[in-house]
């Protein structure tokens, strides 16, 4: 049976202190790591014999303005199907130079999502093959999921919407 | 295929033609383009683009609260739009703590697998169509009605549903709805027959099985690393199955089994899917029997005691206090939300449907992100159709039931 202890302790005995930040909200492991361990964590929860996290289940990232030198976060979903355990860990990157290592050579699935992630939110992966927009168009010059766009008012009065049904009849 | 035949040297400037297979051809069966590079009828290359319905919902969720971003799951696989709504109330129910009586979770249940059948119907006879079938297409579709007339019947729509509420349901089951399912059940007139007749036309058709056997295959460890789930998956052998590994809504209260394939290929998805049907009736008909064992007051449970989250009736908001003072709370986004990170998923149609949610405290969500199993597993799109022919390419697509609004988001 592979709990949460077994994993936090593995991990910690691998990489020592480089892992903090480590909680289970909602009985799910979640640790945070310095960026350029991200490879090198993935890799081991997958090659270790009692670890086996083999299935990269989602990859996305987070904006936080508010945390200097560390605003974006991205965050990996790990799962292990043999003992249906889930893991998430998350890797901070500085917002003016968001370089994180592309975990497309471990897992291919990761190719689709990182493009995503880069799409709506600018990071960086290194080592990516084709790093290129996928949902937005291609000329798009910004990263829309950032927080910096924060969607319209919904009560706001300046604008003449009668044509789509609001404003004065 | 290293004996296909090239063009001789020199006779015109480009050996290969370049085909747009999308975004608007009606063989994708939604608004994708794949930019194939053919040799004659062979496939040298393929390039995926999507995107050209890409609706920004995780974003416009920021700006939401809860129950209004329910519509928007609708909108992902619009073919089993049921099973995405019960999985964010599944997700906001996490996060708020709610459990729902088993009662609820029951005919949560029966809708779930009620539209998981009418995505693998539309599904199979649209594979059944690209490879020149048409009738079984015909055959299923008017079960798919009697399906969409059964949520018509609890939600009061059909195709993008918004069914439930964060706690239950908006309203009970009526009568009629379970005329209308026992209707679908009968092994008679129903669906199982229908289904029955849709297997004999197609499961040992020999031009069928010549059409689809070894087209597009994948191996189960590839499968894996490219990120498949559901029954594309299980095609190709694993027996992953998010109501077995995580169960939710009670599902561990059913027995039922996992189809699982060998190959992979388009043949095996096909049976994969029919066999789900199968055992998606049956957990339906256990589902239908445990809800009719209610009785008395316990008959008449629909949703989960929680004013503060589960909005009310609105009969009861023009006459209770309580509830129009919870309708106000929850329609202003005013409701307390925890603190907190929380992944949920539910096996959807195409597979594991997750959805990551981290809220701040907010009345909307911090962010909220949708896996879509259909995304990721498009990308193994190039490698499965290539050095195949260009019509098992569309095989290909619809067998991997690509559905443009899941993809896009």
């Amino acid at each position: 049976m592979l709990t949460n202890e077994i994993i936090q302790q593995k991990l910690t005995e691998k990489f020592g202190d480089a892992l903090t930040d480590w909680h289970a909200p909602y009985d799910m492991l979640t640790f945070t790591a310095p960026k350029d361990l991200n490879l090198k964590i993935m890799q081991f929860l997958y090659d270790d014999e009692t670890l086996k996290f083999r299935f990269l289940t989602d990859l996305q990232a987070v904006h936080f303005p508010d945390n200097k030198g560390a605003e974006l976060a991205v965050v990996y979903h790990l799962h292990n199907w043999v003992d249906n355990v889930r893991i998430r860990f998350k890797v901070f990157t500085d917002i003016q130079q968001p370089d994180v290592f592309s975990a497309t050579a471990l897992y291919q699935s990761a190719n689709f999502m990182e493009r995503e992630t880069y799409d709506f939110y600018g990071v960086n992966f290194v080592g990516h093959p084709n790093l290129i927009r996928i949902l937005n168009v291609d000329e798009m010059d910004y990263f829309p999921m950032r927080k910096e766009f924060p969607l319209e008012d919904q009560t706001r009065i300046d604008k003449d919407d009668e044509m789509f049904g609001r404003g004065k009849y | 295929m290293s004996d296909h035949i090239l063009l001789p040297e020199g006779s015109i400037e480009k050996q290969t033609t370049t085909l747009n297979l999308g975004p608007t051809h009606p063989a994708t069966h939604g608004v994708f383009q794949n930019i194939l590079e053919l040799d004659g009828e062979r496939i040298m290359k393929a390039t995926s683009t999507v995107g050209y319905i890409h609706r920004a919902f995780e974003k416009i969720a920021e700006r939401r609260p809860l129950y209004q971003i329910t519509p928007l799951t609708d909108r992902l696989n619009y073919c089993s739009s049921p099973i995405n709504n019960m999985g964010w109330h599944l997700t906001c129910e996490k996060l708020l703590g709610v459990t729902t009586p088993k009662r609820v979770d029951y005919l949560r249940v029966i809708i779930m697998e009620l539209a998981r059948i009418s995505d693998h119907l539309i599904c199979n006879s649209i594979v059944g169509v690209d490879s020149g079938a048409y009738s079984g297409f015909l055959y299923v579709m008017q079960f798919r009605e009697l399906i969409y007339e059964i949520y018509e019947e609890v939600c009061g729509s059909r195709l993008t549903t918004n069914i439930g509420r964060i706690g239950g349901f908006e309203r009970n089951f009526t009568n009629t709805a379970f005329e209308k399912l026992e209707k679908f059940l009968d092994e008679k007139s129903g669906y199982p027959a229908q289904l029955k007749e849709f297997e004999n036309l197609f499961n040992r058709n020999r031009i069928f099985m010549e059409r689809t056997i070894g087209c597009g295959p994948i191996t189960a460890e590839r499968a894996m690393n490219y990120g498949f789930t559901g029954p594309n998956l299980r095609a190709a052998g694993v027996d992953y199955d998010v109501r077995i590994h995580s169960p939710y809504s009670s599902y561990q209260d059913f027995n039922f089994t996992i189809p699982v394939g060998t190959t992979g290929d388009c043949y095996d998805r096909f049976l994969v899917r029919n066999q789900e049907m199968w055992q998606s009736l049956s957990i339906i008909n256990q589902a239908y029997k445990k809800v009719q064992e209610f009785k008395g007051t316990d008959a008449d449970i629909y949703h989960a005691d929680v004013p503060a989250y589960y909005l009310p009736e609105k009969k009861d908001v023009y006459t209770k206090m309580e509830a129009l003072i919870y309708h106000f709370k929850i329609v202003m986004g005013e409701t307390e939300m925890p603190v907190g990170e929380v992944y949920n998923s539910v096996e959807g149609a195409n597979g594991e449907l997750g959805y990551y949610l981290i809220s701040d405290g907010g009345r909307t969500p911090y962010r909220l992100h949708f896996r879509r199993p259909c995304f990721i597993y498009y990308q193994a799109y190039p490698e499965l159709v290539k050095d195949g022919m260009l019509s098992d390419a569309v095989i290909t697509m619809s067998s991997l039931n690509l559905i443009a609004g899941e993809l896009d988001a």
